[in-house]
């Protein structure tokens, strides 16, 4: 067996090894070469990964051998190879930028066991992606949840503390309620593997606990994805959060949930039970519309910018819903895309939030007067980011949200009303995206900055957030590799079906 | 016939009752201790489900035994995934007592509505 067929396991086992290892690397410097080295490894191992899915080529892995159903499957198809870029490349790149933010942010002796979480965190995250097993994907989204519980909770501020205490709580719920619908399939179709799963779902005589099931899973996923209403922990958890953590899970954890609803709902639900359909659209869509509308409106009056930036997240997860909600190929495909493109956008933006508060404690808007004078590099990356968060032409979230209207002008007849709601969010993007611009570049500095020198922010720090902004300009006019992993993935989930 | 229908679901009533008895404990005490027992009453009832669902009238340990045929045996499958569970509840629970102890540390209380106020 070539080492290609391992890659799946290897893409859980490499950072889930290495996070204990990483505790015994005292010297902090070191600490962090080794979590960088193995985020990037895991980054390596995820772009191989997508490259061979883009050949056509899916990978299956049954761990230790045991044939499916009766082992536990791997399985690598598009939207898990474009969800595995997303972590690894999120957790990569903010590993990588972040030496001097952590450092400043977290005491040296706690370094390793930070970096150690941060490894856990990803493997987590990789193993709800790749797992073809429903109670592996359970497992893997605890892993992953205890282990941002800890970064989170290294914030610096005692708000942290709080703010964690209530993901904890909040996500606690959303995982047992999936552990409970879960329960409830396994009882009726005697299976964990989602493909057996579908497969038997038909054959079941008495439909109702599938139903619980199916309201118990989407709920409880929904919970962790923070999908409105169930969205009240995620202002206080980002912002809260040391900056490197908040770009990390800002750019994939509540999308990795997203991720498993999706696969769920199309996968293992839809084709087995009557009008599923229609009961996820008329429950998705309302969420996904309200969300949008009420997470922008609360954004545009937010005066914290990492507070401002959280909430716009909230409406971001709901265009992904918003496009899967469509239930048809362009309106799946548009959901992917976005979820690729709006991790690079937001990915972005907090890494520049990260930047800026190198030099500004306090990141309330009205603090950062004349920050473009002080830090020019980090401002440009900030606007060209936030530019692809509006989705303006020739950034990366200009071709999501050009294919979401595309999803919902197909959609039927209330499509021209959808595609009102996407342009007065998108409009509102511009008013929350035009504030921070406005106390950044014209908005005079307080006392207290106004004789600071040109101070940017450390040169690490900084090229890794330029180099995600070109990266958003570069998926803005050479989309094809997203695009077609979105489009593939689209096509697999409803295979078939309609 | 009804009734003993019912009755044959007793574990799920108490499985449901639990459930919600933890729920209603999460949401409506404000003391954060008491919070987390409540998670805990809430995740145990998932426990019971799970070991409910397995269990076969009659059924023993899947050990195969000489000589003994037609044996039927209880599906060890829930009862090793609620093993797993468990840890995961343990795990929670404890970082979960971790954070008030720290939360005790910054606010000197464990109130929310305190906790709310003191920020």
């Amino acid at each position: 067996m070539d080492l290609l067929a391992h890659l799946p396991a290897l893409q859980v086992v490499v950072p889930l090894l290495a996070a204990p290892l990483i505790v015994m690397l005292q010297p902090r410097g070191l600490a962090w070469a080794g979590a960088t080295a193995v985020a990037l490894m895991s980054f390596a191992i995820a772009v191989t990964l997508a490259l061979a899915v883009l050949n056509g080529h899916t990978s299956e892995y049954a761990m230790g051998g045991w044939p499916a159903p009766f082992g536990i499957t791997l399985a690598v198809d598009a939207l898990s190879a474009l969800m595995l870029l997303v972590v690894t490349g999120a957790g990569a790149a903010a590993l990588l930028a972040g030496k001097p933010s952590i450092d400043q942010q977290i005491e040296p002796s706690r370094q390793p066991l930070f970096y150690s979480a941060w490894l856990l965190a990803m493997s987590g995250l990789v193993g709800i992606v790749v797992a073809a097993d429903a109670f592996n994907i359970f497992v893997f989204m605890e892993i992953s949840s205890l282990a941002s519980y800890i970064l989170i909770a290294g914030g610096p501020d005692r708000r942290a503390l709080p703010a964690v205490f209530k993901y904890l709580i909040m996500g606690t719920i959303g995982a047992t309620f999936y552990l409970i619908g879960v329960g409830l399939i396994y009882m009726m179709t005697g299976t964990l593997n989602l493909a057996d799963m579908e497969a038997r779902i038909g054959d079941v005589s008495d439909i109702n606990p599938i139903l619980v099931a199916a309201g118990f899973i989407t709920i409880g996923l929904a919970l962790k994805a923070a999908v409105f209403p169930l969205h009240v922990w995620v202002p206080n958890a980002y912002t809260q959060a040391p900056h490197m953590v908040t770009a990390f899970l800002a750019a994939c954890a509540t999308k990795v949930a997203l991720y498993v609803l999706i696969r769920f709902d199309y996968m293992v639900l839809q084709a087995e039970l009557v009008d599923h359909v229609i009961q996820f659209a008329l429950f998705a869509m309302p969420l996904a519309i309200l969300g949008i509308l009420v997470a922008s409106a609360v954004a545009m009056f937010e005066g914290h910018l990492k507070r401002l930036l959280a909430s716009s997240s909230i409406a971001q997860i709901g265009y992904i819903l918003l496009g899967a909600s469509f239930v048809s190929v362009a309106g799946l495909s548009a959901s992917a895309a976005h979820l690729f493109n709006h991790a690079l956008a937001k990915g972005g933006l907090f890494l520049a939030v990260a930047c800026l508060a190198y030099q500004y404690r306090d990141l309330r808007l009205s603090q950062l007067g004349g920050a473009s004078t002080r830090m020019p590099w980090t401002c440009g990356a900030f606007v060209v980011c936030g530019l692809s968060l509006i989705g303006v032409p020739g950034t990366a979230g200009f071709i999501s949200k050009w294919l979401l209207i595309n999803a919902a002008l197909q959609s039927g007849p209330w499509g021209w009303a959808l595609v009102g709601i996407i342009l007065l969010s998108s409009l509102m993007a511009v008013v929350y995206i035009w504030r921070i611009v406005e106390a950044l570049y014209f908005q005079a500095p307080i006392a207290e900055h106004a004789e600071a020198p040109l101070t940017e922010a450390p040169l690490q720090l900084l090229l890794v957030t330029a180099a995600i902004a070109i990266l958003n300009i570069y998926f803005g006019l050479f989309p094809q590799v997203p695009l077609e992993l979105a489009n593939s993935a689209a096509s697999v989930l409803l295979e078939g079906r309609l | 016939m009804k009734l003993l229908e019912l009755l044959g679901y007793f574990n799920y009533w108490v499985f449901a009752i639990i459930l919600t008895v933890g729920l209603y404990a999460v949401i409506s005490k404000t003391n954060l201790i008491k919070k987390l027992i409540g998670l805990s009453i809430f995740q145990s009832a998932v426990f019971l489900m799970y070991i409910t669902m397995d269990k076969v009238e009659g059924g023993t340990a899947p050990v195969i035994q000489e000589g003994v045929k037609d044996q039927i045996f209880s599906n060890p499958l829930p009862q090793v995934l609620i093993l797993t569970a468990i840890v995961v509840g343990v795990s929670t629970l404890a970082l979960g007592l971790a954070i008030v102890v720290r939360i005790n540390e910054c606010y000197g209380t464990i109130e929310e509505d305190e906790i709310l106020d003191a920020d």
